[in-house]
């Protein structure tokens, strides 16, 4: 069993005195683990900060198998990233979601496209918002996707302003009467524009943690995306 | 097995070791009966004796043999400064290099965010306490050029805003004795953007 391909590097997790096991992300084959000898030692340790680009390849006997990686380094993203807070932030939230939900050896080939172009634009004008977008997309494919088009009651589409923390489809104001204070607002950032940042993320917030960490053992969401949270809210 | 069961005993307690293995530790320990005057006796006195006194200090974090470590207690180091590092290694590895004579803050590990390690796991909450009891006029922070090193670095920084100590940390980029030929992309980039005037 082996497969050659290039990918994201979501995790590194200390093997013995020198090796390390890795989480490498790829197009064609998922959230991939295996072990790189020497993954700790002088000359790896730098390539191997997660959210590089690596050329990944992945060598097992049987493929149930943890399996051994090899890996060159295609581009470093941290290295640039160090000294803005903002950006490891990002960088950290990502790599830490993708590697706390993706289930192993499953593809995703529009979420990995998804999240190399948002790795590279960290720092861009207007990131902030492409993360707000990429978060959604991210519940999309683990299946709790937020339909925020059309009225969950009337089906209109006119007026929509508030989210249901239950189903995450859209709920307009009138049809939210004494209801809308148990509704979560639904921000201009949440329908293609560019108002209500913060509150954009405190709605996927609300599904990362109450939906997606739920469907996953209860697990606490990664405390990394809460800090990035935190700092584009004062931004 | 060829030895007692003693001996077997202490190989295996040897094989725990870092850098070695059973051979290793099997040739370690039959070095040590082979030289056991001058070695073996002294060692398991030394390490009996390092068993019975060592402790953390309650202010820094340091490795001592009293409450208050050795660096802690020097009334001639600096008190205005504090270095933080990631662990006791650094601090050493700082101390060898005989360029700071303030006072060190050992974290005792970094942020991370797959292992859920949080700020109250590690010293900063007490490292809050010491900037403002002790009046430190700044925090040079030593952590590693890692990406949970300086995402700690950069909670610490947010942390001391307001605190009247000014936050520094040490430079990143090329090493003495470094070609940059043989660096990574991540290293030379950091060092760019870190250039100084020449």
């Amino acid at each position: 069993m082996e497969w050659r391909e290039e990918g994201v590097l979501l995790a590194v997790h200390p093997h013995g005195e020198s090796g390390a096991i890795i989480e490498v992300f790829t197009a064609g084959t998922g959230r991939y683990a295996g072990l790189v000898r020497g993954g700790a030692s002088r000359r790896l340790a730098p390539v191997l900060q997660p959210g590089a680009q690596l050329d990944a390849a992945w060598r097992a006997r049987l493929s149930e198998h943890l399996g051994q990686f090899t890996v060159e380094p295609v581009r470093s993203r941290a290295g640039a990233l160090l000294g803005d807070r903002i950006g490891l932030a990002g960088l950290s939230a990502i790599t830490a979601l993708l590697s706390f939900c993706l289930p192993e050896r499953v593809a995703y080939p529009a979420l990995y496209a998804r999240s190399v172009a948002l790795l590279d634009g960290i720092g861009a004008e207007g990131w902030g918002l492409a993360y707000l977008g990429w978060e959604r997309a991210l519940l999309e494919e683990m299946g709790f996707g937020l339909d925020l088009t059309r009225c969950a009651v009337t089906g209109s589409t006119e007026d929509l302003a508030f989210v249901s923390p239950r189903t995450g489809r859209a709920v307009s104001r009138s049809a939210a009467g004494e209801w809308a204070g148990r509704l979560l607002p639904l921000p201009e950032s949440l329908r293609g524009g560019e108002a209500g940042l913060a509150e954009g993320l405190q709605v996927t917030g609300h599904f990362l943690h109450g939906a997606l960490a739920a469907s996953l053992g209860d697990r606490p969401l990664p405390a990394a995306r809460d800090r990035l949270a935190t700092l584009l809210s004062r931004v | 097995m060829a030895g007692t069961d003693e001996i077997e005993a202490l190989i295996e307690m040897m094989a725990r070791l870092p850098g070695l293995g059973p051979r290793s530790a099997r040739r370690a320990v039959l070095h040590l009966i082979g030289k056991r005057g001058q070695l073996m006796t002294p060692l398991a006195r030394a390490m009996g004796q390092v068993a019975e006194t060592v402790r953390d200090c309650t202010i820094c974090g340091n490795l001592g043999s009293s409450d208050i470590c050795a660096i802690c207690a020097d009334e001639e180091r600096r008190t205005g400064q504090i270095c933080v590092v990631e662990d006791v290694a650094d601090l050493w590895a700082l101390e060898r290099g005989h360029a700071f004579r303030g006072r060190y803050h050992v974290l005792g590990g970094t942020l991370s965010a797959l292992d859920a390690v949080g700020p109250e796991d590690l010293g900063i909450p007490r490292l809050l306490d010491r900037v403002t009891d002790e009046g430190a006029t700044e925090v040079i922070l030593a952590l590693a050029a890692t990406v949970d090193g300086q995402t700690t670095a950069h909670y610490i920084a947010e942390a001391l805003e307001g605190s009247g100590a000014s936050v520094t940390s040490l430079a990143q980029g090329v090493p003495v004795g470094g070609e940059l030929d043989y660096l990574d992309d991540g290293t030379i980039s950091a060092a760019l953007k870190a250039r100084k005037a020449f």
